[in-house]
């Protein structure tokens, strides 16, 4: 195991190195120079203190010598200072605003696995049943729904005209004054739509997903001694089946990683979540490019994260992938 | 064959649907000047949201134009946007997916990290990230739509291209002379367009969403110019006033969107049926 974890870990430093180049290549996309956006706003800006933004950047540098000093900073966490006002460092910015995203992220993930697996299960064991061909409907135009609109429709339906549910933030006015479980069921209300719409995709393709799988493992040779051996349909179903064909989700959903993240971004504008994909929002609108490039890296790393620890927990599931 | 494809194709009931809802935009989009009841920009101060009704049959927006006549004008920049990027997506996809798999070994391992690490990069941050440093127009995100979708077509035509270049053809081809260029493009490529063809339809659907998600944040197709997208964002900044404004653009993108998945997924059964 842990070889393979060894392994596994190894496999990362180049799609790590990879990231980083792409990342440094998207910057100097840039017509001109980084600075030249904060300078150029502002004409008191002597021609002294543009030099010393040009240092900052090394833009008097050769540009491998660029690269490498950028990277040297991004290994300790240092992804300069935000251009806004404020001129905080990137890292605290993201930081402050990370916990809520990968918390809607998880919540969204759990709500894919308890809602689409089993739809998945049921759709295959009944077979061509009506349960399966409406699913199959469901599925097919859940693929084709832009969310953000499902998230307006909901908005106009729950917040608009039946004023269940609050439509922006995550906490109301009077936050302070509820009592602790008040509060909590605040925050819970106000997170329910997000959570909703970001599982939303997942769940179209995951029941999908799990219906081809379960189908597959169900005409397997073991399945059918099961049954010979006199086995109930629901121990053959529900204990052998469902095993071998769960295994494969765990790499489905490291793969929605990244589009769970990148989702972030619609739902936190749309909902006023005070989000990484917020700020990356309001960054990209900004121009605020530390803050873009900062997230842009924290992303893909995340992703990355997010394989791993699939991979992993694949391994730990399945001893035939470790010894492999 | 391709009798077969046909018979197969107008057979399936779903297929020929998402062909008709694609042939009726394309229609919708050309004929929009003769179509569209009012000018698309014709800005009416007297008619400021107007709910629908048999003068405005979607109603009017928050300057009261008329959001029908937008939204005839804007099929025409969605399919502009779908299809110009998702020929960016196969013209790097097509070509970077022949060289890894017809060459194999170091190109193929170069090529193939590079697909890694792209997929690495939540697609609609690396789109926002270039965006930023660019101007949001309509070229620029269809470049940059199409730049980020291209992995997914590398890896079918790389597929494609390993298990057909040991067949008999090719060492034909090889035996009388042929250079590699004129083998992946002439001989290899026509087998492999099948899956292209379907990966493409089901693109210019993936195209067509990511256009108007990235309208509607503003980042996208500019106002004046209509958009799908940017109506939508008129529909939230009068989320509680003018339903209208996010129903209608929000159908037309849906019925776009499952109309191309189900004329692809019809090509996809007509060409292989075992595929099903």
């Amino acid at each position: 195991m842990l070889r393979y974890l060894l392994k596994r870990l190894a496999l990362m430093v180049p799609l790590l190195v990879g990231i980083t180049i792409v990342c440094f290549v998207v910057i100097h996309l840039a017509p001109g120079s980084p600075t030249d956006l904060q300078t150029d706003l502002n004409p008191r800006v002597s021609a002294e203190a543009k030099a010393r933004l040009q240092a900052m950047y090394d833009l008097d540098k050769p540009v491998y010598e660029q690269y490498l000093l950028w990277v040297g900073r991004l290994a300790t966490l240092d992804l300069g200072r935000s251009f806004s006002p404020d001129h905080r460092p990137v890292i605290d910015k993201i930081a402050e605003r990370i916990p809520i995203t990968i918390i809607i992220n998880i919540l969204s993930m759990l709500l894919i696995i308890l809602v689409a697996i089993p739809i998945g299960v049921l759709s295959a064991v009944r077979q061509d049943s009506l349960f399966d061909r409406v699913t199959a409907v469901v599925v097919f135009v859940g693929f084709a729904v832009p969310t953000f609109w499902l998230a307006l429709l909901l908005m106009i339906l729950f917040g608009v005209n039946l004023s269940w549910l609050p439509i922006s933030g995550i906490r109301s006015l009077n936050y302070e004054y509820l009592p602790p479980l008040a509060a909590v069921l605040d925050l819970l209300k106000h997170l329910i739509l997000p959570v909703l719409l970001s599982a939303f995709g997942g769940l179209a393709g995951l029941s999908r997903y799990m219906r081809s799988n379960m189908l597959e493992v169900i005409r397997q040779d073991y399945i059918t001694t099961a049954r010979a051996k006199g086995l109930s349909e629901r121990v053959v179903i529900y204990k052998h089946a469902l095993r071998n064909a769960l295994l494969p989700v765990i790499t489905i959903l490291g793969l929605s990683v990244p589009g769970l993240i990148g989702g972030s971004v619609i739902f936190e504008t749309i909902f006023a979540i005070p989000g990484m994909g917020q700020l990356f929002y309001m960054s990209v609108m900004s121009r605020d490019y530390p803050v873009v490039m900062g997230i842009l890296f924290i992303g893909a790393v995340l992703t990355l994260i997010g394989n791993l620890v699939a991979d992993v927990s694949y391994a730990v599931a399945d001893p035939r992938i470790r010894v492999a | 064959m391709k009798t077969d494809f046909w018979y197969r194709f107008l057979r399936n009931r779903m297929a020929v649907a998402g062909g008709v809802v694609v042939l009726l935009l394309f229609a919708v989009s050309l004929g929009a000047p003769l179509l569209s009841p009012y000018e698309p920009n014709e800005i009416n101060l007297r008619e400021v949201l107007a709910p629908p009704s048999h003068a405005h049959l979607f109603g009017t927006d928050h300057l009261g134009r008329d959001v029908l006549s937008r939204m005839i004008w804007g099929a025409g920049i969605s399919l502009k946007v779908g299809f110009v990027a998702t020929g960016f997506s196969l013209l790097i996809g097509v070509i970077l997916g022949a060289l890894a798999g017809y060459y194999g070994r170091w190109v193929d391992a170069v090529i193939m990290r590079f697909v890694d690490i792209m997929l690495c990069f939540p697609a609609f941050f690396l789109i926002l990230a270039v965006i930023a440093i660019l101007e949001p127009s309509i070229w620029n995100i269809m470049i940059v739509i199409g730049l980020t979708g291209w992995m997914g077509i590398t890896r079918l035509v790389r597929a494609d291209f390993i298990s057909l270049r040991e067949r008999d053809f090719v060492q034909a081809a090889r035996a009388i002379g042929a250079d590699d260029l004129r083998i992946i493009f002439r001989h290899i490529l026509p087998n492999a367009m099948a899956s292209v063809l379907v990966a493409a339809t089901l693109g210019v659907a993936g195209a067509i969403l990511t256009e108007s998600a990235l309208s509607f944040l503003g980042i996208g197709v500019q106002p004046p110019t209509p958009s799908w997208g940017n109506i939508l964002t008129a529909g939230k900044n009068n989320i509680d006033i003018a339903w209208w404004l996010s129903l209608y653009p929000g159908l037309a993108i849906l019925i776009t969107v499952l109309g191309y998945n189900l004329l692809g997924e019809g090509i996809r059964d007509s060409l292989d049926p075992r595929l099903r």
